[in-house]
């Protein structure tokens, strides 16, 4: 046993470095994940954006936090098909009928999901910097910002860990993250929640997105975070361990 | 006892309610060649799971190199390597990374090194730095047994290493299978092919329905038929024989 926790980190490495490699030799990926949100903000801001009332002058300050979700929750979706493929092609067996940490090869993946995660979110940052996006916020904002992103990230990735477990099809590997894609309109990420009816305002006040975009925004904006940053916080990191339990039970049962 | 790479004894694994192995006995003598004998769904593929601690038994004991698959299936996956039924290896990555990859994971000092002198051994060298992905099929079954030779395990396990090659690609892997066994390794396959557990096995075990029905060497096996009797037979060449000479190769046998 000792020895092999002796090498988590350096199984985990190499297991990253394979992902990795998965990564920039399918820039396609990058790219699918970066292009939806991409698309939409160009056409909230140009199209719609003229007619949405939201109390700022700048639209796109108003839009980004709601896009960088959007596109973590389409990127977690490679995350669980890389899983699904591993589980399918054998090449898992190998992993685990050799003397390495038993975690390392889901960790693996789980490490380059933040990664790959990482770099469509700064794509579309840089992109939306071109399209008027602009923020005075310290680093001190900008760090608070990161790690609600990598924990968002994080805690949709378990969830995708569960899917690529235990899907019985390529398709259903990825079909989970559609209606997480979604979940952003039904919340203040594009419009102001008070536009919307009772009901939905209800709905749309009370999901993670709400409170997450909420915080991002004014941390972003250097307005006072109140609340919103605790709630966004509990939901990520509450998401992330339910999900992460139930994801390694799978696992357990898997392997 | 000492002599013995695997001893297995009374293994039964069910799953619900579908028996698959009732009561395997089996001894693999250490640097033989063994192979497991039996038609699809016969449970050699559970058996391999077993062994390699990748599945838990319902009962029975089963040791691999002296250690205990359920108690100790760490020190089991030191001394162990598996070449499951379809390819292990990374389609993505080249020949080389893969072999990089197995080497890291196995904490060797010099993965480069290691890499280099398998991708040599197995004709692999002019195709190392290519994806695996444009490989043949037998290019590929040559890397996934390369892959487990990482770390020189002593005993390697082989799932039905020729099903899906093509002839050539079955005699190439036969043959590294012998050298394999001539450098020491404990080879244990699993094959529905008889030839193939005729060309290459010490002993053979013929598994149906969960059991060991016949275990013994080749012509252990041919004395629980009738004498031979003799018969004036016109040879034909088998197609195997003619697709192998218009191609231009001379099988090896």
């Amino acid at each position: 046993m000792e020895t092999i926790n002796k090498y988590f980190f350096n199984d985990m490495g190499v297991m990253l470095g394979r992902s990795m490699r998965h990564i920039t030799r399918s820039m396609d990926t990058i790219i699918t994940v970066t292009i939806m949100p991409i698309m939409f903000m160009l056409l909230f801001v140009y199209v719609f954006g003229g007619a949405i009332q939201t109390g700022t002058d700048n639209y796109v300050n108003y839009l980004l936090p709601g896009i960088l979700l959007m596109a973590i929750s389409s990127g977690i979706a490679y995350t669980s098909y890389r899983l699904f493929m591993d589980m399918q092609r054998g090449i898992f067996e190998r992993f685990h009928s050799m003397p390495i940490a038993r975690s390392a090869p889901l960790w693996g993946h789980v490490l380059t999901s933040l990664v790959s995660n990482t770099i469509s979110v700064i794509v579309i940052i840089l992109v939306a910097l071109l399209m008027g996006f602009r923020s005075s916020a310290g680093v001190v904002s900008w760090l608070a910002v990161a790690g609600i992103l990598a924990l968002f990230t994080l805690a949709l990735t378990w969830i995708a860990v569960i899917a690529g477990l235990s899907a019985t099809s390529v398709d259903g590997a990825g079909a989970f993250a559609y209606p997480l894609i979604f979940l952003p309109f039904i919340s203040s990420a594009f419009v102001p929640t008070e536009s919307m009816p009772p009901v939905v305002r209800a709905f749309a006040e009370n999901q993670p997105v709400t409170s997450i975009v909420d915080a991002i925004r004014a941390l972003l904006s250097e307005q006072p975070v109140g609340n919103d940053i605790w709630i966004a916080l509990a939901w990520c990191i509450g998401i992330m361990i339910m999900a992460y339990i139930f994801a390694m039970r799978v696992y357990k049962k898997r392997v | 006892m000492l002599n013995n790479s695997i001893q297995v004894q009374g293994l039964q694994k069910s799953y619900k309610q579908l028996h698959v192995l009732n009561g395997v006995d089996l001894e693999v003598e250490r640097g033989s060649i063994f192979a497991l004998l039996g038609s699809n769904g016969a449970g050699k593929t559970t058996i391999v799971k077993i062994l390699t601690t990748l599945l838990k038994q319902d009962g029975g004991t089963a040791a691999v190199n002296g250690f205990d698959v359920a108690a100790k299936p760490d020190d089991v996956r030191q001394s162990i390597s598996l070449t499951g039924q379809f390819a292990a290896v990374d389609e993505i990555l080249t020949g080389r990374e893969n072999l990089i990859m197995i080497a890291g994971l196995r904490h060797l000092n010099d993965p480069g090194q290691v890499s280099d002198d398998l991708l040599n051994r197995f004709g692999l060298t002019d195709a190392a730095d290519r994806r695996v992905s444009t490989y043949s099929g037998g290019m590929r079954r040559r890397l996934d047994i390369a892959m487990s030779l990482v770390g020189k395990p002593q005993l390697i396990f082989l799932d039905e290493p020729t099903s899906g090659l093509d002839p050539e690609g079955r005699i190439e892997v036969w043959k590294i299978v012998k050298e394999l066994a001539n450098n020491g390794t404990t080879v244990f396959l699993t094959t529905q092919y008889l030839e193939e557990a005729e060309q290459l096995a010490d002993r053979i075990a013929i598994l149906h329905e969960g059991k060991i029905i016949a275990n013994g060497t080749l012509s252990d096996l041919k004395k629980l038929f009738p004498p031979a009797k003799v018969e004036y037979v016109e040879k034909q060449p088998t197609l195997e024989d003619i697709f192998l000479a218009i191609i231009g190769k001379k099988k090896e046998s």
